[in-house]
């Protein structure tokens, strides 16, 4: 049912053009700065995490690039022009909650929302042309569905779903308007290990086989690593983005702090990172063989609070 | 003004039951009044099905109980200052949903504050619907009409401005449907695409506040907030179809309220009680019957379990 007709799309539009670009960039909240310098470039097709512990501003990044936060210095061009120029091309994901069992709504009645929820009036199909546009809608809803898996319980009220189905009816309500770019904000954060490693899969076979660029904010860089072209690391003391090796290592990460940390390679090729200041609240270890195959330890960015 | 008529059994002209059904339901036709109160219940069932689905889909009961009751001082103010009922139940109901409207939508932790400070207003118009009630003293049966309605007293004028409301109710909701619908089940993702959420909020609580406002002067304060409530509540327990569940609680409004009139027609007990029982039934039915078919389902699932792959 996948249609790849995505890649002539994102064919069109060359890493070399930018798909996202941001030179020195830097965002204030009231009289705080958040970061500065940025700078950073995502070519079509390319899939990019956003790091860095609470309350850094990486929520705001996206809020920048949608257009509703203003840079307060650099430049920043999205598909070509200024941020919120082009949001009908982008598909964004807001950080949210599962949903409650009382939402009485089904999940293709999601997806369908994603495509028409900003179409007012009533749609009678009286004419042809009518009747092929929604002939083509409900095509494209069922084969987006199909894409993220979801076909078993699309009709059942999403409310009364896992979380990992609620996630996977979200991104394809995200995809259902072939977006050029996805903006995802935690996606992976309320979901259980074997639904990380699901959903951050295909996450990234979405972005490898259709062409979207994909920008997401994570805590945990290791379900979504086998997959990453680039990652931002916004710490405590500065920016870096580069090749997830280049980044998250410890003498990049003691510069982002101020403080020295150590990252660890576990036989996986998990990473660890160890004496992080600041840190989100991971309690819990992760295991890593569900996404590599690595089974020998807990790996979780905090090192389970080894100092 | 108002009146109040809390039961027909005793009236002169209003026979017993025969043991021909069409006879008593033509012997019931028969009278004007009674006609006028199946036609104005159907607009009333009509609007409040619609707009009542997307009320309990927004979770915004609270607001809908408030905008209801706030008539209740509206309409004895207006008797009280010798202005229309009708337009005292309109601008009481409608300066309450535009002040719901002006409060930011707030985070989860301000929900708790905002309720408060809506059911103090609320409490506080109440006693002071009673002291209007007081203070136009010789009509105290008009608590009754205010509050729970006078279904019998209703002129063909009255029912042609009630149709005109109904409709006026189902064209704006159609109008808005998709951007309110994706607005109400995920207002952040629908304000991302540039939905214009508030905007909608405000639309829709001002359609709640006509509708309440339109539907009070027949169903009094307290029985049209059951009609908003309970059709829609059991609509949404038997279909997450959003189309099939706004056919369906106008459905069990409209059953539900013909069904009381005519049971109170021929019983010594007001219509206001009959229609709040019956749509409670529904709703009781209607929750049993899901929990029932959720077992007998999952019930299968166990049995094919051992032989069949375990997919949740």
């Amino acid at each position: 049912m996948n249609t790849p007709d995505q890649t002539g799309a994102a064919g069109s539009s060359p890493a070399g053009g930018g798909v996202l670009v941001l030179e020195g960039a830097a965002v204030a909240v009231g009289a705080r700065t958040l970061w500065s310098g940025f700078d950073l470039h995502v070519g079509g097709g390319e899939f990019v995490a956003v790091l860095g512990p609470n309350g850094v501003g990486k929520s705001t990044l996206l809020q920048v690039i949608l257009g509703t936060v203003p840079p307060s210095a650099g430049s920043v061009r999205v598909l070509g022009g200024p941020p919120g120029s082009a949001n009908d091309r982008i598909g964004y994901l807001p950080q949210r909650r599962g949903f409650d069992p009382s939402v009485r709504i089904r999940g293709v009645d999601l997806v369908r929302l994603g495509l028409t929820g900003t179409r007012f009036g009533v749609s009678v199909p009286l004419r042809p042309a009518a009747r092929r546009r929604r002939r083509e809608d409900e095509d494209r809803v069922a084969s987006v569905i199909e894409r993220v898996g979801a076909a078993a319980y699309a009709d059942r009220a999403i409310g009364h779903l896992s979380g990992g189905e609620q996630q996977r009816l979200l991104i394809a309500q995200a995809l259902v308007r072939r977006p050029e770019l996805l903006l995802l904000d935690e996606p992976l954060d309320s979901l259980d290990l074997p639904n990380q490693a699901a959903v951050a899969s295909l996450i990234g076979s979405i972005c490898c086989d259709e062409g979207v660029s994909v920008v997401i904010v994570a805590h945990d860089v290791n379900p979504i690593l086998p997959y990453l072209n680039r990652v931002v690391y916004i710490g405590t003391a500065g920016v870096a983005s580069g090749p997830p090796e280049e980044v998250i290592t410890s003498a990049t990460l003691s510069r982002l702090y101020g403080t020295p940390v150590e990252v660890l390679h576990s036989a996986g090729g998990r990473l660890v990172v160890v004496g992080q200041p600041d840190a989100p609240g991971h309690h819990h270890g992760h295991h890593g063989g569900l996404i590599d195959g690595d089974h020998s330890a807990p790996a979780d960015e905090n090192g389970g609070g080894a100092w | 003004m108002v009146t109040a008529v809390p039961a027909l059994a005793g009236l002169p002209g209003v026979t017993g039951l025969s043991a021909n059904p069409f006879t008593d339901l033509s012997n019931m036709l028969a009278y004007p009044f009674m006609v006028n109160a199946f036609r104005a219940g159907a607009a009333v069932a009509v609007v409040t099905g619609v707009v009542g689905w997307f009320m309990v889909l927004r979770r915004q009961s609270f607001a809908g109980h408030t905008i209801a009751v706030v008539g209740f001082p509206g309409a004895a103010g207006a008797a009280v200052l010798g202005v229309a009922v009708a337009d005292g139940y309109v601008a009481f109901c409608l300066i309450a949903a535009l002040a719901i409207a002006a409060v930011p939508p707030s985070t989860r932790r301000a929900f708790s504050e905002e309720s408060a400070v809506t059911g103090t207003v609320q409490a506080v118009l109440l006693g002071l619907g009673y002291l209007f009630v007081t203070l136009y003293h010789g009509f105290v049966s008009s608590v009754d009409a205010l509050l729970f309605g006078s279904m019998l007293g209703i002129t063909s004028g009255q029912v042609v401005e009630l149709a005109v409301v109904a409709v006026i109710g189902v064209v704006a909701i159609a109008a808005l449907w998709r951007p309110l619908l994706l607005s109400s089940v995920v207002p952040d993702l629908a304000a991302a695409r540039g939905v214009p959420v508030r905007l909608l909020a405000t639309a829709f609580l001002v359609l709640l506040g006509l509708a309440a406002a339109a539907a009070s002067q027949i169903t009094g304060s307290l029985l049209v907030f059951a009609l908003l409530v309970m059709p829609a509540a059991t609509a949404q327990r038997l279909t997450a179809r959003p189309l099939a569940g706004v056919v369906l609680s106008v459905a069990i409004g409209l059953g539900v309220t013909w069904a009381g009139l005519a049971i109170a027609y021929w019983s010594p007990y007001p219509i206001g009680f009959w229609i709040t029982t019956l749509a409670f039934a529904a709703y009781v039915v209607a929750h049993v019957a899901v929990l029932a078919t959720d077992r007998r389902a999952h019930r299968a699932r166990v049995r094919t379990g051992p032989t069949a792959a375990v997919i949740p």
